[in-house]
């Protein structure tokens, strides 16, 4: 589903993606762990083309992306549209209620008609149980349901992959567990999905592969017993025993 | 002054004859607002916006040329007088052949200031707005242009209209220099009242008591329109 070959980032002299190969299956869950600054966040937007890598490629379904080559900027938009973002800070529409910004790409980039988006949106909410909340604006919701917004919004273009980029970070520890539980259903429902997050309880249960980044490059990967029971890398294991796994 | 006072506030023949110019004034000048004044300044502030808003994106734009003429466009208007403007247009520009009545002159004019300062407050406030709105714009599909248009700026609107009314109440105002190209808005034809009866004060001040009229009612349709627009800002 994604292949990741030979990546490299640069912000400025820093060298922050160091020659990244990765590969994602259809339908399988890989989080991605590290220290801050490790590359995992820069990694996951460069999935999306938030970030546009120097050099390597990217192919995520049927498309590939050479960044070795000027690209145009109508092919990254449509590279973009395979794939959802969940952000840390959820980056909702303010200015939309709940089913308006679930509602937004639907309607604007793929011309669906309102009523069918609306009832699609509003289905999708329910899903992510927030049935009851679609005509609130983000700001009268709380940071847990904003990021269930946030994912009913990256699903609603019904793409094939979900980026997550530390989604419960910025929340309160008492909401964290909402948002991981849509999280694992989707897993469950078959979701491919590429999870930056410091939740090791929740790699541990639903990763079906756990990458470990440090300083640019992936240090070690493997299913989540390999990587946090019988961890082979030394760094993996400083970072874990630091994080008290 | 003593002579003039003292006769406003004691002499009844003098009272009756103030009340009657006042009176008398009261309606041509209202008129020179309602058909001059006002339709000037919401034309010109029209044209002044979508102006302003071409600027603001050029001067945003990664085309460097684009972004050369923007700026020449501010710097030139911002860096003269407006009524120097509109003495070039209206006096100067008949020299090259080119004549334009006095009307659109003044739209030609004020319309040219209002795009340049307005553009700034536009810019300022689609630079507001946090990266993240963008970034998660493109991640849904969008393009740059879906992007401004549906995300960008319905926020930066709401960002920018409490000094975009400030620019509007400010043109108001400006109006009234049109006045000097021979526009008969309301304060010329306070200037041609005031020149049969020579009560320069009282009708000069009752055209500046129908301007902060105007200002008043405005101020407070900023105040709906702004309570309007946070209805989706946390309080």
């Amino acid at each position: 589903m994604i292949k990741v070959n030979q990546l490299n980032k640069y912000f400025g002299d820093l060298h922050v993606l160091k020659d990244i190969d990765m590969n994602v299956n259809r339908g399988e869950v890989v989080v991605v762990i590290g220290p801050s600054g490790s590359g995992k966040t820069t990694l996951l937007r460069s999935l999306n083309i938030l970030e546009t890598p120097e050099s390597g490629e990217i192919t995520i379904g049927e498309r590939s992306l050479d960044f070795s080559r000027p690209q145009k900027k109508k092919q990254l938009v449509e590279f973009r549209k395979q794939t959802g973002m969940v952000f840390q800070n959820h980056n909702l529409f303010p200015h939309l209620t709940a089913v308006q910004n679930v509602m937004e790409g639907p309607v604007t980039v793929q011309k669906t008609p309102k009523t069918e988006a609306k009832k699609k949106a509003a289905d999708i909410l329910n899903k992510v149980g927030l049935g009851d909340k679609l005509d609130v604006y983000p700001h009268q919701l709380s940071g847990g349901q904003q990021q269930r917004v946030g994912i009913a919004r990256a699903l609603a273009t019904g793409v094939e992959v979900i980026l997550f980029d530390e989604p419960t970070s910025a929340l309160d520890p008492e909401l964290v567990a909402d948002v991981l539980d849509v999280m694992k259903e989707l897993a469950e429902e078959g979701m491919t999905m590429v999870v930056v997050t410091h939740e090791m309880k929740f790699a541990e249960e639903v990763a079906d592969r756990v990458i470990f980044m440090d300083q640019g490059t992936i240090v070690e990967e493997g299913t989540p017993d390999e990587v946090f029971h019988s961890t082979k890398e030394p760094r993996t294991q400083q970072f874990l025993q630091r994080i008290g796994q | 002054m003593k002579m003039y006072l003292s006769n406003l506030f004691t002499n009844p023949d003098m009272q009756e004859k103030y009340l009657d110019i006042f009176t008398s004034s009261f309606l041509p000048l209202v008129k020179g607002a309602l058909y001059y004044t006002i339709p000037l300044t919401l034309i010109t502030f029209a044209i002044g916006i979508v102006l302003a808003v071409i600027t603001a994106l050029m001067r945003l734009s990664n085309v460097k040329f684009f972004r050369g003429v923007a700026r020449a466009y501010v710097s030139i208007i911002r860096g003269t007088p407006l009524l120097v403007q509109l003495f070039i247009i209206f006096f100067g520009l008949p020299s090259l052949g080119v004549t334009i009545s006095p009307f659109y002159s003044a739209i030609i004019g004020f319309s040219l200031n209002m795009g340049a300062y307005n553009s700034e407050i536009i810019r300022a406030a689609i630079l507001s707005i946090p990266k993240g709105q963008w970034e998660a714009s493109e991640s849904i599909g969008m393009t740059t242009a879906q992007a401004l248009k549906r995300v960008i700026l319905p926020q930066a609107t709401r960002v920018s209209i409490p000094p975009l009314s400030n620019s509007f109440i400010s043109l108001i105002k400006d109006t009234s220099l049109a006045s000097t190209i021979t526009y008969t808005e309301m304060f010329r034809k306070s200037q041609e009242i005031a020149a049969q009866n020579y009560e320069f004060l009282l009708v000069y001040s009752e055209a500046a008591l129908i301007y902060w009229m105007i200002c008043v009612a405005l101020s407070f349709v900023q105040d709906r329109v702004e309570n309007r627009m946070e209805r989706y800002v946390a309080k």
